[in-house]
């Protein structure tokens, strides 16, 4: 067995140290397996056998997933920013507008359209039956998106789970909580914070955090 | 309604009660809910088919659908107005214009 030295930090806190590589597989599965995971892989396993898809398919899928990160979307919403031309085709056909300026191969993903913030209208996004969510440019979805308390709560009192977050807007700024429902996703542009006059794209792209662009929260201030 | 044009912008609608035994894609809050559409997102497979690994064809027309919270709440609505918006398909939708059957 080989031994590495990874110097200041320790791989071996549990009991086996024997037979443990530094590298070897995480292993904790060998111990604990919730329902929900062997459900998972009874229900991934059947769907591959019965060539629903493939397990191809399925790993295309996963990496696709993964390579969408905030970081995307906060590249777009920058340029939407910067870019009236760009932030009007966005508006008018999101996937086409971001196929063109981002080279990103949207084919096969959800339908999306983008909405935006101003100084009037504030754009939250939910999914109160599920957790329908713009994966497609964002990513997976953060845990209290999909949890109960957030999906209820976000319908009947969306100011005071805003505040929750943090966003205290202005009493007469009217708001809108979209609830993706469907085969329809939904991207918030948040409001171009004041201060930024002058900002190229790069440094824009620095203040719009994911929460913004659910509409949680506002984009932060320079 | 499928063969008909789709439902303009502006159009007051009323969501359908019911409780289907399968899966579907209308929250329980706004059943019997009134709003207005949007617009038509375009038409999509039956969700309540999909579900079943059935192909969900002919396909339906998928609208926005834009609801005031005070509809929505009535006495329950604790803070100042504010609106929804959900995607509804169109089985789910009686338009609530008078005109007779047929004539759209």
């Amino acid at each position: 067995m080989t031994v590495h030295d990874h110097g200041d930090h320790v791989h071996h806190d549990h009991d086996h140290d024997g037979d443990a590589h530094p590298h070897a597989p995480v292993d904790d599965l060998d111990h604990y397996q919730p329902e929900s995971l062997l459900m998972e892989q009874a229900l991934r396993e059947l769907l591959v056998e019965k060539g629903v898809f493939t397990a191809g398919d399925l790993q295309r899928q996963i990496d696709l997933t993964e390579s969408r990160t905030p970081a995307l979307g906060a590249a777009i919403i920058a340029r939407a920013w910067l870019d009236d031309a760009f932030r009007a085709a966005l508006l008018a056909d999101a996937k086409l507008a971001l196929g063109r300026a981002f080279d990103l191969d949207l084919a096969n993903t959800p339908e999306l359209t983008v909405l935006e913030n101003t100084a009037q209208l504030h754009h939250v996004v939910c999914c109160t039956l599920c957790s329908c969510y713009p994966r497609n440019i964002l990513g997976i979805p953060p845990a209290w998106y999909k949890s109960r308390e957030y999906r209820s709560r976000v319908v009947i009192e969306p100011r005071a789970v805003l505040s929750e977050f943090g966003t205290e807007l202005p009493a007469q700024r009217e708001i809108r909580v979209v609830d993706s429902t469907a085969d329809m996703r939904y991207l918030v542009i948040p409001l171009r914070p004041e201060g930024t006059d002058g900002w190229d794209e790069q440094r824009l792209a620095g203040l719009v955090t994911r929460d913004s662009m659910i509409g949680v929260s506002q984009a932060l201030a320079p | 309604m499928s063969a008909r044009q789709p439902l303009p912008a502006g159009m007051p609608v009323t969501v359908l009660t019911g409780e289907p035994s399968t899966h579907c894609r209308t929250p329980h809050y706004l059943r019997g809910k009134r709003g207005v559409v949007v617009r038509a997102l375009g038409r999509y497979p039956n969700p309540e088919a999909l579900a079943y690994h059935k192909p969900g064809l002919p396909a339906l027309t998928l609208y926005q659908v834009e609801f005031d919270a005070a509809e929505v709440w009535g006495d329950r609505l604790r803070e100042a107005p504010y609106r929804i918006i959900a995607d509804l398909f169109e089985h789910w939708l009686q338009p609530l214009d008078a005109a007779p059957e047929g004539s759209r």
